[in-house]
């Protein structure tokens, strides 16, 4: 045996890849380049050397700030580019590398550049809308002060009541005052025009009204041609008499922000200035239109190189990070790194080394050696694009301790073939893939661009699905169910009528005239009246078994991971009690089962299990399946009972001894090194070892027995939702293929039939590919965690994650 | 309504209270104001922030940071979270949001008028102004020659109108009308906020009458120290004083009479709570003072967070962030002008 279990192939997956510390001695000419090197490889996790240090403090904090200011410059170029509407013209362009000093000196010019331009578009662009502002006042206000100056009326006083009785005719007639050249001085009469913002307007209106006691005359229009100004205006005109009046208007105005511009009042004049206006827009126009090309090809210039740019800087950043967690030595020339990376590496780490040590040419050489560890190193499983998502599956529930069995080797089949049990119809597989194949064609293409969080899940676990579908249209097969429909694919059914009419068929049964189907069930059992008491019981049976088979499997696995750490007592003391309690009990449970299917015998196995307890001693009777039954499950009995106290007394007690052992020549020693033991920190390892708890171990031990007693029934137990979803999932099946389909089919009506069969569609493609599958997947997931991993796995790791440029821009984006 | 606010609370405050918690918890610790006593310059000090929430708001600064810049970025982040709390709100907790501002609203306005009264640029003044303090119309303050003017022209329009009945006049603004001005709008802003509370009943108005009679108390002794040698009468002063809290009223005749600062402290030292307080100083000292009214208001500010289901969680927020800003603002200045040995003069610990 022990023979038996050295030869067996190793396997890659089934142990993480063993780690070691390693410390790294770089000489400070040449540790950039070293650790850009480490970076491409992705092979070494570095220790935080500086973690008491806050990182301002660190030796490269300078070098991560400029980093940060480069990449804040990037980013905003990459803003003005989106705006400009330029990202579609945007490609990488190959180049030659640049160094980084060079970049940020580049870099700086292009954003000064970029914000000088901005500041001069901007200063044109503002003097552009006050001219074309201007423009539209003129217009517009001239437009009022033409408007009424035709209506020829009678001169009036302004009086307190003009704005509030809001009289046309007394508006018209002030306003022909003031066409008049030279008498408004007379009168007192002024006007100030300008421009605002609409949302503002009615505010301004009330604030000039509060202001001026009601002593003027408010006239808007909304300026209906677009300014470059994204808000909307309105021209106004206030007409005011008196200088006091005239110097509030100004400062309400100008802290409404609103812009003032005087407008002529001869009409020729004013002519003569709005072509003068439009002339000098016309000429800004083209200015601003030839600063924006320019802008925008200048962009374009440095956003070819832009994504290329912003790789280097997160790349650089990231290099520098990872060196403020090194240390200086005490001759400050060189920089001392701690960190892990798994043996197989070594040879690649040592390489990339000598590259860096000879491409910066410096006179030592890097030095890497291997350390002691005291604390576990992190977990690491090379995994492939096929078992990644088996073993993200596991991981979700814990990372594997290091070098701990890995139950993703196990995971690769059982989890699809446990799905496939609860969603077993080779239709529902059939479409399941379709869309597995069609993820797994794009692959390429998909797994460059960015999916949405749904589409991303399902894309990680493409393989998954794939095998879920392969195992669904297999186990389909085997319940005979195509979208609950059975067929006769292997052969004739071993059952026929007794008669002719075959109308007693339902009510007495058929007959069986040949020999038995020979794939899956028997597709004359469906729609016969033991339909369901067959199924359910085949099915039942079948979920116990692969339950205990699993369960069994896991026991197993803890045998090779005591094995591993070559702890006999787990094995003796834990392994051996837990295989014999579960198979004296469940593993009698199947064989009975296994029996019962061969023979094709009555018994109750119920009452044989219940009875088990209840009398043991009892005669079977006709539950009797074979010879010496009864004795033996006397003895299966008495071994289960055995069992209990051998899992739950010895191994504490054991390891008391054994500390007691251990320490028994030392209690002086311990004494006189108390007060030193104080003083280590209270978490290092010698400390852990030497306080042994005897109560807080046992009290653990109890809890592990008695988990493992009562999960042995309760777990056993949770592996019937296998029979209990593939049972929901057929009959659901049946009723939407019954109900909806055959019904509708049934009218010789084509809406009815059409809409019967759209009802179907959609039925089959939520109900039953989605929320099934997900349902099925749950307790498939759930009947691993629990049922499976809590027999063995720990999953108290934490997971080796590298210093890698490649996980870099992963993360980043 | 008392003993039963928290059968319904959550129907319309469970979400912004989950939100101000949430907001809570990213206030700075006290390793974090060690990490950026520690700081070296003003890159530094971004660089530590960017750890922190604060990080998307100081980002895309450019480098030489200026003071001003982290105040006003941090400040940015506090006006966004009460904006966005002031939206999701409904009532009362809105009106309660909004009563928060008016303090602030009240030191706009007399910024504005003063700034105005010493002809400076108004946009310069704008810039000055606390961003939740902000109203439509604040630059027309400038237009206003005296109070009813004043009020006539621009602050009817605001919260701030009813609070104004008390100081209408046709004196010309001065720094010393201004200034009575600014006190008798916060009496009667405390006051109504004070009544808004007891409104509210249950544990908003138990913990909110604290902190505010608390608030008026702090108010009452600055006043008094602040016109101590002024020519402020002594009925004058009285009237200043908020009409509540517990100094309220045997505490106000005794210090509307006092003449120095020891004065004062032999009449809050009678009042237990404010024993402490004055305990840490020595005799003839005032600088300290406000410092150790920011530590205990700080102190009463966090235990406010100790009860569930009432408003005054948002009163304490939005006050520990303004504590927290006004740290960061000592900071960075101590920062900037190399006067390290100083920075803990004036940083008040939130946790």
């Amino acid at each position: 045996m022990e023979k038996f279990i050295e030869n067996l192939p190793p396997m890659d997956l089934m142990r993480s890849e063993k780690m070691t510390l390693v410390q790294l001695i770089i000489p400070a000419e040449s540790s950039h380049r070293a650790i850009t090197y480490l970076g491409e490889l992705g092979l070494l996790q570095f220790r935080d050397l500086n973690a008491d240090k806050s990182p301002f403090q660190r030796t490269f904090a300078n070098q991560v700030k400029r980093c940060a200011e480069m990449s804040r410059k990037l980013r905003f170029i990459k803003d003005q580019i989106s705006k400009a509407n330029l990202l579609s013209s945007m490609r990488p362009v190959m180049q030659p590398d640049i160094e980084l000093e060079e970049l940020e000196i580049q870099l700086a010019e292009h954003e000064h550049e970029l914000i000088e331009m901005n500041s001069n578009s901007e200063k044109l662009r503002q003097s552009y809308n006050e001219l074309l502002e201007f423009k539209i006042v003129l217009q517009k206000a001239g437009d009022f002060l033409v408007s009424s100056g035709s209506h020829a009326v009678s001169e009036r006083e302004l009086d307190e009541n003009v704005y509030s009785n809001n009289d046309y005719v007394d508006t018209s007639s002030l306003i022909e005052q003031e066409m008049r050249p030279g008498r408004s001085d007379q009168s007192g009469l002024r006007f100030i025009s300008g421009i605002i913002c609409k949302s503002k307007a009615l505010r301004f209106e009330r604030m000039l009204f509060r202001a001026t006691r009601g002593n003027m005359l408010f006239n808007q229009a909304p300026a209906d041609e677009d300014i470059v100004d994204p808000v909307e205006k309105t021209v106004f005109v206030v007409f005011f008499s008196g200088e006091q009046a005239r110097t509030k208007i100004l400062k309400i105005c100008e802290a409404f922000g609103a812009n003032c511009y005087p407008v002529p009042e001869d009409i020729t004049k004013q002519r003569q200035i709005t072509r003068e206006v439009s002339l000098r827009l016309a000429d800004l126009e083209t200015t601003l239109d030839a600063g924006i090309r320019h802008r925008n090809k200048a962009l374009t210039s440095i956003g070819m190189h832009l994504v290329k740019w912003m790789n280097m800087v997160r790349r650089e950043k990231a290099v520098y990070d990872t060196l403020n967690m090194l240390n200086f030595d005490v001759t400050k020339k060189c920089l001392v790194g701690e960190g892990w990376c798994p043996i197989f590496a070594k040879a690649q780490i040592q390489a990339a080394l000598q590259r860096a040590t000879f491409d910066s040419s410096s006179q030592v050489g890097i030095i890497f050696h291997t350390m002691d560890a005291i604390e576990s190193p992190p977990t690491y499983f090379r995994t492939n694009k096929f078992t990644n998502a088996f073993q993200e599956i596991v991981d979700a529930y814990g990372v594997a301790g290091y070098q701990e069995a890995n139950p993703a080797v196990y995971t690769v089949i059982t989890f699809p073939f446990l799905f496939a049990v609860m969603f077993g119809d080779w239709g529902h597989g059939i479409c399941l893939l379709l869309g597995a194949l069609v993820l797994l064609a794009r692959e390429s293409k998909l797994s460059t661009q960015k999916l949405g969080s749904f589409m991303e899940m399902l894309f990680g676990g493409r393989y998954v699905l794939l095998l879920m579908s392969l195992f669904s249209i297999y186990c389909g097969l085997i319940y005979n169910e195509f979208f609950s429909v059975p067929y006769h694919i292997f052969g004739g059914s071993a059952y026929k009528c007794r008669d002719t009419t075959c109308k007693d068929a339902y009510t007495v049964g058929l007959v069986k005239y040949q020999d038995a189907y020979p794939f899956g069930v028997d597709p004359s059992w469906r729609g016969s009246r033991s339909e369901l008491p067959f199924l359910n019981s085949l099915k039942m049976k079948m979920s116990i078994l692969l339950g205990v088979v699993q369960m069994n499997l896991g026991i197993i696995i803890s045998y090779f991971n005591a094995r591993f750490f070559s702890s006999s007592l787990d094995i003796r003391y834990q392994f051996v009690p837990q295989v014999i309690f579960l198979n004296s009990l469940f593993g009698y449970l199947s064989l009975l089962i296994i029996i019962k299917w061969c023979t094709g015998s009555q018994a109750d196995l119920y009452h044989v299990m219940i009875y088990m307890f209840l009398s043991p001693t009892d005669n079977l009777g006709e539950n009797q399946l074979f010879w010496g039954q009864r004795p033996l499950q006397i003895i299966l009995l008495l071994l289960a009972l055995i069992a209990v106290p051998w899992m739950l007394f010895p191994k504490p007690f054991i390891l008391k001894r054994l500390h007691t052992e251990r320490f028994q020549g030392r209690a002086y020693g311990i004494l006189g090194t108390s007060e030193m033991d104080l003083d280590v920190e209270p978490d290092s390892a010698r400390q852990h070892h030497e306080e042994f708890n005897f109560s807080e171990v046992f009290v653990h031990q109890m809890i592990h027995s008695i988990e493992f007693v009562l999960g042995a029934v309760s777990n056993t137990a949770s592996y019937l939702r296998l029979w209990a979803l593939s049972l929901a999932h057929s009959e659901l099946s049946t009723v939407f293929y019954e109900k909806v389909l055959l019904l509708a089919w049934g009218y010789d009506n084509i809406v009815i039939r059409l809409v019967g069969l759209a009802v179907f569609a959609f039925a089959t493609a939520f109900i039953l590919l989605m929320m099934e599958t997900l349902s099925a997947f749950l307790h498939a997931l759930r009947l691993h965690w629990v049922e499976f991993q809590n027999k063995f796995y720990h999953g108290d790791g934490y997971k080796f994650r590298p210093f890698s440029f490649a996980s870099l821009t992963e993360d980043e984006d | 309504m008392y003993g039963f606010e928290a059968l319904t609370f959550n129907v319309d405050g469970g979400y912004l209270e989950a939100i101000v918690r949430g907001h809570r918890a990213g206030l700075l610790t006290a390793s974090d104001y060690n990490n950026l006593c520690q700081c070296e310059n003003l890159d530094d000090i971004k660089m530590h922030l960017s750890a922190t929430e604060y990080g998307s708001y100081l980002q895309n600064e450019p480098s030489p940071l200026h003071t001003t810049t982290i105040v006003e970025k941090c400040t940015l982040k506090l006006v966004d979270e009460y904006k966005h709390m002031l939206c999701q709100a409904t009532e009362p907790l809105s009106t309660f949001l909004e009563y928060i501002t008016y303090g602030h609203m009240i030191d706009n306005v007399v910024l504005i008028v003063t700034g105005t009264l010493h002809e400076r640029d108004v946009h310069e003044l704008l810039e000055k102004c606390h961003p939740l303090g902000m109203f439509d119309s604040i630059a027309t303050l400038a237009v206003a020659q005296n109070m009813r003017e004043l009020y006539r022209l621009v602050l009817v329009d605001t919260p701030l109108a009813p609070y104004f009945s008390e100081c209408i006049t046709s004196e010309d603004l001065d720094d010393m009308n201004i200034e009575i001005m600014r006190n008798t709008l916060y009496k009667a802003y405390l006051e109504d906020f004070y009544r808004f509370c007891q409104k509210l009943g249950g544990a908003t108005s138990e913990i909110m009458s604290d902190l505010l009679s608390f608030e008026a108390d702090r108010r009452a002794v600055n006043i008094t120290i602040n016109s101590i040698g002024t020519e402020l009468t002594r009925d004058d002063r009285r009237k200043l004083y908020s009409n509540f809290g517990l100094l309220y009223p045997y505490g106000h005749e005794e210090l509307a009479v006092c003449e120095d600062i020891d004065q004062v402290r032999g009449v809050m030292e009678k009042y237990p709570p404010y024993q402490s307080i004055f305990a840490k100083m020595s005799y003839g000292e005032s600088q300290m003072l406000d410092k150790a009214f920011y530590e205990e208001e700080v102190k009463r500010l966090c235990l406010a967070f100790e009860q569930q289901f009432h408003y005054a969680v948002f009163f304490a927020y939005m006050r520990l962030r303004e504590q927290e800003i006004r740290n960061l603002m000592w900071i960075s200045e101590c920062v900037a002008q190399n006067q390290k040995s100083r920075v803990h003069d004036s940083v008040v610990f939130i946790f």
